[in-house]
C-alpha cells in the first residue's frame, strides 16, 4: 500500500534522512517519535514532496511517486496535514476544507467530514485565522481528509492543543481509520498520545529508525528513554 | 469669492473635475485589478502591464477600422466585439510570456522585475515598428458620443459614463471570479501560503499561469476603455503604469476593496488638484498624500485582521 524504500533527504550538502524504510497497510497507524531535530518533520515533508528526495523511493500502490510534486502526490492519495496546521487563515472554514476538494473536482464538502468535525459546521463561515488552536487542528486534518486519501501524513497534531481536545483528535483518528481503512503516519513527542493511537511505534534518532514495537508488546520505558533529553 | 470664483462656480467646478476623475479612476482601477491579482499571486511585479493595455488599445484600433470597412452598418456595437478581441489577445500574449519568460523566474522574483521591463521595451518598439509612432485614435459609435447636461454649467460626456459603467461591470466579475469560483479559491489559498496550498492538491504553477493571464486580459480591456478616452501611441502605457502602481501599493496588495477605494483616492485628488494648481504640483502633492499615508499604514489602506 504506502511503502518507502532507502529515503535519503538532504539541506543542501548535508544529509538529514539517512536510508529511511518503512510500509504501512490499509488501516494501519503508524506513529514515529523522537526528541526535536531527529528528522520527522523532514521525514514528513519529503513523502508529501514539499522538500525533494535525494534518492529513494516512495510508492503508493505500486506506482512511484518520488519524483512527483506535492500536488501531484496529492492526486495519488498522500494528504498531509502539516506541523503549525497551516490553515488559510484568512478564508472561512468551509474554503479552506474546500481547497482539499479542488483534486477530487467536486465543491461540496461531504456530510462525512462535518459530522466527524460537527465544530467546522458550526463555523463554516467564520474565517478560520479566528478559531482556537484545536479547532483549527480539526481544520486541518478535514481540509487532508477533502481530497479523499488513502495515506494521511500527521506532523505533531497535538502541538498547541489543550489536553481534551488532543483525546478528540485521538478519537477521530480511530474513527476515520475504522471509516476509510486508510494508512496514517503520524509524528508526535506526546508518548500518552502515540501509545493511544498507534498499532506500531518507530522511533526516529539522527535520521535513522533505531527503534520498531508493536503497541501489544511495546516497552514503553524503552520508549521513554528514547525521548528523554 | 475664492481665488476669482463664485462659490456656485466653484462647486461646478467640483462636480466637473469630480466627474473627470471617475473616468481617471476607471482606467487606473481597470490597470490596478490585473496588476494587483498578479503582484498578490506570484510576488511578480509586471512592468509591461502598460503595455498589454496598449496591446488592448491596438487591437480596439484595428477592430474599429474592421468595421468601419467591411461591416459600417453595425458601427453601433464594435466596441463590444473590440474588447473581447482586445481581452483574448492580451490575455494569450500573457500566457505565452508566463510560460516563455516568467515561470523560469519564480526562484528569483526581483528579476522578473527587469525581465517584464525588458519586455515592455520590446513591446514598445513592436508597436511602434507595426503601428507606426504617431498616435491612433479611433472614431466613436455615434451613441457615444455627447453630453449630458446635468445643469447649465456641469456636463458629462456620455462615453466617460459608459467607460465608468464598463469598469463597475468588469471589477464586479472579477470579484466574482476571485470569491465564488474555483480559481478564485485556489487564488486565494496561494496567496495566504503557495508551500501548503501544493501540499493539499492545487497545482500551483497553473493557478499562476491563468492569473498571469487574466491579468494581461483585464489589461487588454482596460486598453479598449482608453481608446474611448484618449489616443493612442506605442509608448502611453508608460504614462499610466506609475500610478498604477501606486494605486496598488497603497490600497494594500491582496485586498480588491482596498485597490477600489486607493484608485479613487489617488484619481480623485490628482484631477481635483490638476485644475488648481500645474499638473506637475498636483502629482507631487499626491504622491505626499500617498507616502504620508503609506507611512501611518504600510500595509496599505485595507489589510485583513486574523490571528496568525
Amino acid at each position: 500500500m504506502f511503502d518507502v524504500r532507502n529515503l535519503n533527504v538532504a539541506y543542501g550538502q548535508s544529509d538529514v534522512l539517512h536510508g529511511i524504510d518503512l510500509t504501512v497497510a490499509p488501516g494501519e497507524i503508524v506513529a514515529v517519535i523522537g526528541r526535536n531535530g531527529m528528522g520527522k518533520s523532514t521525514l514528513m515533508k519529503s513523502l508529501i514532496g514539499v522538500i525533494p528526495t535525494k534518492s529513494g523511493h516512495v510508492r503508493v500502490d505500486g506506482a512511484v511517486l518520488t519524483a512527483l510534486p506535492s500536488h501531484a502526490r496529492v492526486a495519488y492519495g498522500l494528504a498531509y496535514v502539516p506541523q503549525g496546521r497551516q490553515i488559510f487563515g484568512t478564508m472561512t472554514v468551509k474554503e479552506n476544507i474546500q481547497t482539499g476538494l479542488v483534486v477530487t473536482g467536486e465543491s461540496k464538502v461531504p456530510d462525512e467530514i462535518y459530522s466527524l468535525f460537527p465544530i467546522l459546521w458550526e463555523f463554516e463561515k467564520r474565517r478560520a485565522g479566528n478559531l482556537s488552536g484545536g479547532q483549527q487542528q480539526q481544520l486541518a486534518i478535514a481540509r487532508a481528509l477533502a481530497s479523499n486519501p488513502k495515506i494521511l501524513l500527521l506532523d505533531e497534531p497535538t502541538e498547541g492543543v489543550q489536553p481534551s481536545v488532543i483525546k478528540d483528535i485521538a478519537k477521530v483518528l480511530k474513527e476515520i481509520r475504522q471509516l476509510r481503512n486508510l494508512c496514517i503516519v503520524v509524528c508526535e513527542q506526546v508518548l500518552s498520545f502515540v501509545l493511544d493511537v498507534a498499532d506500531r511505534i518507530l522511533v526516529m534518532e539522527n535520521g535513522r529508525i533505531v527503534h520498531s514495537d508493536s503497541r501489544d508488546q511495546v516497552d514503553e520505558a524503552a520508549i521513554a528513554r528514547f525521548l528523554a533529553v | 469669492m475664492v481665488m476669482g470664483y463664485s462659490l456656485g462656480e466653484l462647486s461646478s467646478i467640483f462636480a466637473m473635475q469630480a466627474f473627470a476623475g471617475l473616468i481617471l479612476f476607471s482606467v487606473f482601477l481597470l490597470m490596478a485589478l490585473g496588476l494587483a491579482i498578479i503582484f498578490g499571486q506570484m510576488g511578480v511585479i509586471n512592468m509591461a502591464h502598460g503595455e498589454f493595455m496598449i496591446l488592448g488599445a491596438y487591437m480596439t484600433y484595428l477592430t474599429s477600422h474592421g468595421f468601419q470597412t467591411y461591416l459600417p452598418g453595425a458601427y453601433a456595437i464594435y466596441f463590444f466585439v473590440a474588447m473581447a478581441i482586445a481581452f483574448i489577445a492580451s490575455g494569450a500574449i500573457g500566457l505565452a510570456v508566463e510560460w516563455l519568460l516568467i515561470r523560469h523566474l519564480y526562484v528569483r522574483p526581483l528579476d522578473t522585475l527587469l525581465a517584464t521591463w525588458g519586455l515592455s521595451l520590446i513591446m514598445q518598439q513592436a508597436f511602434r515598428s507595426i503601428f507606426g509612432a504617431r498616435e491612433v485614435g479611433v472614431q466613436l459609435p455615434d451613441w457615444m458620443m455627447g453630453a449630458l447636461s446635468v445643469t447649465d454649467v456641469i456636463e458629462v460626456q456620455i462615453n466617460g459614463l459608459f467607460v465608468m459603467a464598463l469598469t463597475l461591470i468588469i471589477t464586479g466579475i472579477v470579484a466574482l471570479l476571485l470569491f465564488r469560483s474555483t480559481w478564485g479559491l485556489q487564488v486565494r489559498a496561494v496567496v495566504t501560503n503557495r508551500t501548503m496550498s501544493g501540499a493539499v492538491g492545487i497545482d500551483t504553477r497553473r493557478i499562476d499561469r491563468l492569473t498571469f493571464g487574466l491579468g494581461c486580459g483585464i489589461a487588454g480591456i482596460a486598453g479598449s476603455a482608453f481608446t474611448m478616452i484618449g489616443s493612442t501611441g506605442p509608448t502611453a502605457g508608460q504614462l499610466y503604469i506609475v500610478d498604477t502602481f501606486l494605486v496598488v501599493v497603497f490600497g494594500g496588495a491582496q485586498s480588491l476593496l482596498g485597490t477600489v477605494a486607493s484608485a479613487l483616492t489617488i484619481s480623485q485628488s490628482q484631477s481635483t488638484l490638476e485644475f488648481f494648481l500645474s499638473g506637475s504640483m498636483a502629482k507631487v502633492l499626491t504622491l505626499l498624500i500617498v507616502i504620508g499615508l503609506l507611512m501611518l499604514r504600510p500595509q496599505g489602506l485595507f489589510a485583513l485582521k486574523v490571528r496568525r
